[in-house]
C-alpha cells in the first residue's frame, strides 16, 4: 500500500497541490483523475520522487520515502516500475535491450535468465517476437505495452502509469487498461494510474481519487462515482455527450 | 553566478549513487566511439586543409629573400601546435560533438527517458553524463594529435605541390629549434577544452525544458557557450603557461 499524507507542492508562488492525503491499495488499480492542468501528473511525480514535495510525506508499505536517505530511496525505487505518457523507451536500444535494461543495471542476473524474463514479459503484454525492433519501428500502442513490460520485468511491487491512453484509439486504450488491470491482480502489486479518460474510470477504477485545482475533492470507486454529490466531479464525468446519454438512461 | 552554481552542483551530482565500474567501462567505450572515432573524418579534412592553407599564406607573406624557406614550415608547425590543432579543432569539436551531446540529452529529457532512469533508481547525471566527459577527455587529445599530424602533412603536400617550399626544406623547418614543451601546452589545452565542451553541452542538454524547439535552442546554446568558454580558457592558459 502507498500512503500520501498532507502533500503540498508549489512552483514559484503558484500552489499546484494543496494538502492532499490519499491511500492506494495493493492488488487494486488506483486511479487519479481530474481535468487537464489540475495537478495529476505533478502529484504522481511527487509520489515517485521525481519532484520533492514542499510539505507532507509518502510511505511505501510503511517505509518513509519523502526526504528519506538516498540509499533507502534507491532501495524503494528498485521496486518501482513506471509507464510514461510516451512510453519513454530508450531510442538507442531495441525492444529487448529496453526491457532488459533494469535487469542489466540493477541486478547481476545471468544473461540467459534475463533473456527468459524479457521474453516472458513480452509474451505477457502480447508482444512476443518483436525483440529486435527499435522503438521508432513500433506503434504508440506497442510502445506502451513494451513500457509496461519494462516496468514489471524487475518484479516491481509498485506500478505507476502516467496517462497510459494518451494518443491511443479507444480500442487500444481499453486493451492497455485491461492489461494494466490484469497485471495488477495477477502480480498483486499496487498500481496507480493517472488518467482523464472516463472509459478507463469505468473499466478499471477499483479505487479513484478525484483532484480539482490541486485539491482532493472526492474518493471512491467506479461503482459509486455516479452517485457522488461532488459538483465538480459530476461536471468532469458528464462533460461529454456519451456520458450525458448514460446519465439519461440511468434516469 | 546562479548558473555557475547550478553547473557546479550538476557536476558534483555525477559522483553520488554511481553504477558499477564495468558499467562505466562499457559506456565510456561506446561514447568514445561516438564522440572520438566518428569525428576523425571531419577533424582529418579540416586539419589537412588548414595546414595546406596556412603553408600557402605564410609563403605568400614571407616574400623577403633574406628569410630562408624553411621558416614557412617552422611557422606552420608552431601555429599548428600552439593554436590550430588544439583551439580551432575545439571549435569544430564543439560544433559537432557539443551539439550532439546537448541534442541527445535534451531529447531524452523531453521524452521522459531521463525521468525513466531516475524512477529506476539510477543517477541519470552519473549514468549519462560522466561517461561522455570521460570519453571526451580520452578522445579529444588523441584527435588533437591526429589533427596536428595531418595539418603538417597538408602543409607539406601543399607546399611541395605549389612549389613554395621543397620537401627537404619543409622537413628541416618543422624540426628546426623544436620546443617539446609546445606539445605539453597543446595537450593541456586539449584536456581543458575536452572537459569544457562535454560538460557545458551535457549541462545545457540535461536541463532542457519544453519541446523540440527547446532542444534546438539547447544545442545552439551548448555550441555558443562552449566556444566562449574555449576562447576564455585559451587566453588564460596562454597567459599562464607561455
Amino acid at each position: 500500500m502507498i500512503e500520501v499524507n498532507r502533500l503540498s507542492k508549489s512552483f514559484d508562488d503558484k500552489n499546484i497541490l494543496n494538502d492532499i492525503s490519499a491511500q492506494f491499495y495493493q492488488g487494486k488499480t488506483n486511479l487519479i483523475i481530474g481535468s487537464s492542468g489540475t495537478g495529476k501528473s505533478v502529484f504522481l511525480k511527487n509520489i515517485v520522487g521525481l519532484i520533492e514535495p514542499d510539505e507532507g510525506e509518502v510511505l511505501f508499505d510503511g517505509r518513509k520515502f519523502t526526504r528519506a536517505d538516498e540509499n533507502v530511496k534507491a532501495d524503494i525505487r528498485r521496486e518501482i516500475g513506471m509507464l510514461f505518457q510516451g512510453g519513454a523507451l530508450f531510442d538507442s536500444k531495441n525492444v529487448e535491450q529496453n526491457i532488459m535494461f533494469p535487469l542489466d543495471v540493477l541486478t547481476d542476473m545471468p544473461k540467459g535468465e534475463k533473456l527468459d524474463r524479457v521474453n516472458h514479459c513480452l509474451e505477457r503484454v502480447g508482444m512476443a517476437g518483436i525483440n529486435t525492433k527499435m522503438p521508432s519501428e513500433i506503434s504508440g500502442g506497442m510502445k506502451k505495452r513494451v513500457g509496461i513490460a519494462r516496468a514489471i520485468v524487475n518484479d516491481s511491487k509498485y506500478l505507476f502509469c502516467d496517462e497510459p491512453n494518451s494518443g491511443l484509439d479507444p480500442q487500444t486504450s481499453i486493451r492497455i487498461d485491461n492489461l494494466i488491470h490484469d497485471i495488477t491482480e495477477e502480480l498483486n502489486i499496487t498500481t496507480i494510474v493517472v488518467t482523464h479518460d472516463m472509459n478507463s474510470v469505468m473499466e478499471i477504477g477499483d479505487s479513484i481519487v478525484f483532484l480539482y485545482k490541486g485539491k482532493k475533492l472526492w474518493e471512491g470507486n467506479n461503482d459509486s462515482i455516479f452517485d457522488s454529490d461532488c459538483e465538480e466531479l459530476q461536471d468532469f464525468i458528464f462533460a461529454n455527450k456519451l456520458m450525458r446519454a448514460v446519465k439519461k438512461n440511468r434516469g | 553566478m546562479r548558473s555557475f552554481g547550478r553547473f557546479t552542483l550538476f557536476l558534483s551530482s555525477m559522483f553520488v549513487r554511481r553504477e558499477s565500474f564495468m558499467t562505466y567501462v562499457r559506456l565510456v567505450i561506446e561514447e568514445s566511439i561516438k564522440i572520438g572515432f566518428n569525428s576523425i573524418l571531419l577533424v582529418g579534412i579540416v586539419s589537412t586543409f588548414i595546414g595546406a592553407v596556412t603553408t600557402l599564406q605564410t609563403a605568400y607573406n614571407l616574400v623577403s629573400p633574406f628569410i630562408p624557406s624553411y621558416v614557412i614550415s617552422l611557422v606552420v608547425r608552431d601555429m599548428t601546435l600552439l593554436e590550430l590543432a588544439p583551439t580551432v579543432m575545439a571549435i569544430v569539436y564543439a560544433g559537432k560533438v557539443g551539439s550532439n551531446i546537448a541534442g541527445e540529452l535534451g531529447t531524452m529529457r523531453i521524452t521522459e527517458q531521463i525521468d525513466a532512469l531516475e524512477v529506476m533508481g539510477i543517477n541519470a547525471a552519473s549514468y549519462l553524463v560522466l561517461p561522455k566527459i570521460i570519453a571526451s577527455l580520452i578522445t579529444y587529445p588523441m584527435l588533437v594529435v591526429v589533427s596536428a599530424f595531418l595539418s603538417l602533412v597538408g602543409g607539406y603536400l601543399a607546399g611541395s605541390l605549389a612549389g613554395v617550399i621543397t620537401p627537404t626544406e619543409f622537413v628541416y623547418g618543422i624540426r628546426y629549434e623544436f620546443i617539446p614543451f609546445n606539445i605539453t601546452f597543446a595537450l593541456t589545452k586539449a584536456y581543458v577544452f575536452a572537459f569544457l565542451v562535454a560538460a557545458i553541452s551535457a549541462y545545457k542538454g540535461f536541463y532542457t525544458k519544453g519541446g523540440a524547439l527547446e532542444v534546438g535552442v539547447a544545442s545552439t546554446s551548448a555550441v555558443t557557450n562552449s566556444c566562449i568558454a574555449i576562447l576564455c580558457a585559451d587566453f588564460l592558459l596562454t597567459k599562464l603557461m607561455l
